[in-house]
């Protein structure tokens, strides 16, 4: 459990789930996944990284069972099954109600299991403070910045305590500075917690900072191309954005997804 | 347009007005024009006030009936909406009667109630077919306009349908309804109105309307004019309400009831 925190650099941690061969055509017949297979360990922070429209957001909606698989299987492990229940979503936008608070935002996942306010406030502040937010509870979400609005979508992904965390592009639409300091928060939320991640993002420097392993998808249609490890140990400090190892892993998942889209793109 | 010191704001409308006031009753007034073609604005003045015991009553009626005929366009438009958004069936076979009722005037209406039920339920009636629309038209949308990221939250964290629908469709839709109702409010004020006039010439009516086609027979012009002020207030007066109460219940989180941006 408390392994999540430790480099698991060798030992192959064990599936909490396996994505067989699925694939995934829309009513309109847009095929997004063709047979992509991928399993994701428990504890890892696996990164699916790829150009728009490689199905990565479908693949997460797939894992989250928002949508259905037109072919293929989504299997579970048994132990990842009973935790299948403590699942959260973290979209590319902030996706809060503007009709209520950040604490009531945060407490809403609980409200639905039937908790009570007094209940529940404890939990709320607590995530409130593990995103940076402790005194920002009684604010409206339009009176919040782009940066604390993920960040309250954040505490309400944590609120449930979820073993399996799936983040669609979360820091995507924010600057550069907002969203180092982000990854270095959800980096110490991962290893404070015994958390899988699976984390969708475009940015090659992002993908190789955050996880322990990185998958490469490919558009039309979408499938992995490979899949890299990232031997790099946690907990990874700022300074490691200007390594030399860190940048070499950067060049070469560079080329591993210039080398998956090439022959496309010049067609 | 450039900013207006907060006392001209008030100021510079209430001048213009009394300025128009004003050169209403001097033309009246140097032309000599008689009383039943233009009466002067000190006339009406005075007609509301001799005439009040008459036009308050029929104030009143109007605007009970006026009320009713929202509250029942309040109940049907949103329970009509609350089917709609859980079953597009219902909605399929149940819409075009909607659309029906909306686009046939409803002056066209009211001369064939008249001839089913009394002047009283008819004028009710009308009242409640003009407003019922725009309030089941927005909340209808507004259920439907709810963020589909948001559904698949509450989908995820195992929500019931009746949680969806009570903690997110229905604060989602609540600006559309209340935008509705805005409109259904001074909608079903016209509605009463119109179905007054209708029923004015039976002659059983007890409304502002019906002393407007009273005192045209009895070519009252000033009385006339006077009811027509006190029509045009109640409208101001229901719209005014409603923003109020929109304003009340959207101001913390709405953009359409946000104070605008600070320069
Ligand atoms: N509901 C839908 N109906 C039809 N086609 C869809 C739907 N959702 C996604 N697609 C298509 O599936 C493909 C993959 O979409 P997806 O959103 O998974 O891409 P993505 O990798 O997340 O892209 P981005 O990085 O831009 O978010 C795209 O071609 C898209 O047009
Ligand atoms: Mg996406």
């Amino acid at each position: 459990m408390t392994d999540a925190a430790a480099p698991t650099k060798a030992a192959p941690a064990p599936p909490l789930l396996r994505l067989e061969r699925v694939s995934k055509t829309f009513p309109n017949g847009t095929m997004a996944l063709d047979a992509l297979s991928l399993a994701i360990g428990q504890g890892e922070f696996v990164s699916l990284l790829g150009p728009s429209g490689c199905g990565k957001s479908t693949a997460l909606r797939l894992i989250a069972g928002l949508i259905a698989p037109t072919a293929g299987d989504i299997v579970w492990n048994d132990a990842g099954r009973a935790g299948h229940r403590a699942l959260s979503f973290v979209f590319q936008e902030s996706t809060l109600m503007p009709w209520a608070t950040a604490f009531d935002n945060v407490m809403m996942p609980l409200k639905l299991r039937g908790m009570r306010r007094t209940e529940a406030a404890p939990r709320v502040l607590e995530a409130l403070a593990q995103v940076g937010l402790p005194d920002s509870a009684g604010a409206y979400p339009r009176e919040l910045s782009g940066g604390m609005k993920m960040r309250v979508s954040i505490a309400r992904a944590l609120v449930t305590e979820p073993t399996l965390l799936l983040m669609d592009e979360p820091f995507a639409a924010l600057d550069e500075i907002t969203r180092f300091r982000l990854n270095q928060d959800l980096l110490q939320l991962y290893r404070s917690r015994a958390m899988t991640i699976v984390f969708v993002t475009h940015s090659i420097y992002e993908s190789v900072f955050l996880s322990s392993r990185v998958v490469v998808m490919a558009p039309r249609p979408g499938r992995v191309v490979s899949a890299i490890d990232v031997p790099l140990a946690y907990p990874r400090p700022e300074a490691l954005r200007s390594d030399a190892a860190y940048n070499r892993l950067c060049n070469h998942l560079s080329e591993a997804l210039h080398t998956a889209m090439a022959p496309r793109d010049f067609l | 347009m450039s900013r207006l010191p907060a006392l001209g704001r008030i100021l510079l409308p209430a001048i213009f007005m009394a300025a128009l006031l004003m050169a209403w009753e001097m033309l009246v007034r140097l032309a000599a024009i008689p009383p039943y073609v233009l009466p002067s604005p000190t006339l009406i003045g005075a007609t509301l006030i001799n005439d009040w015991p008459l036009l308050s009553r029929a104030l009143v009626v109007t605007l009970i009936t006026t009320l009713e005929g929202l509250a029942l366009a309040l109940v049907g438009g949103v329970g009509l909406a609350l089917l709609f958004a859980r079953s597009r069936t219902i909605e399929w076979v149940l819409y075009p009667y909607a659309v029906i009722l909306q686009v046939t005037p409803i002056i066209a209406i009211a001369p064939l109630l008249l001839i089913y039920t009394s002047s009283e339920t008819t004028v009710l009636i009308c009242a409640w077919i003009v407003a019922f629309f725009p309030i089941l038209s927005n909340t209808t949308t507004g259920l439907r306009a709810t963020d589909r990221n948001l559904l698949a939250l509450f989908t995820l964290y195992g929500a019931s349908s009746w949680q969806v629908l009570w903690h997110l469709r229905m604060r989602a839709a609540l600006p559309y309804f209340l935008a509705g109702l805005r409109i259904g409010g001074g909608l079903s004020l016209i509605g009463a109105v119109v179905a007054e006039i209708a029923a004015g010439s039976a002659g059983a009516g007890g409304g502002l309307a019906y002393r407007i086609v009273e005192a045209q027979y009895r070519l009252n012009i000033p009385r006339m004019f006077a009811a027509l002020i006190l029509l045009a207030v109640a409208g101001i007066a229901i719209f005014a309400v409603l923003s109020g109460i929109s304003h009340l219940l959207l101001r913390r989180w709405h953009e359409s009831a946000l104070a605008p941006p600070e320069r």
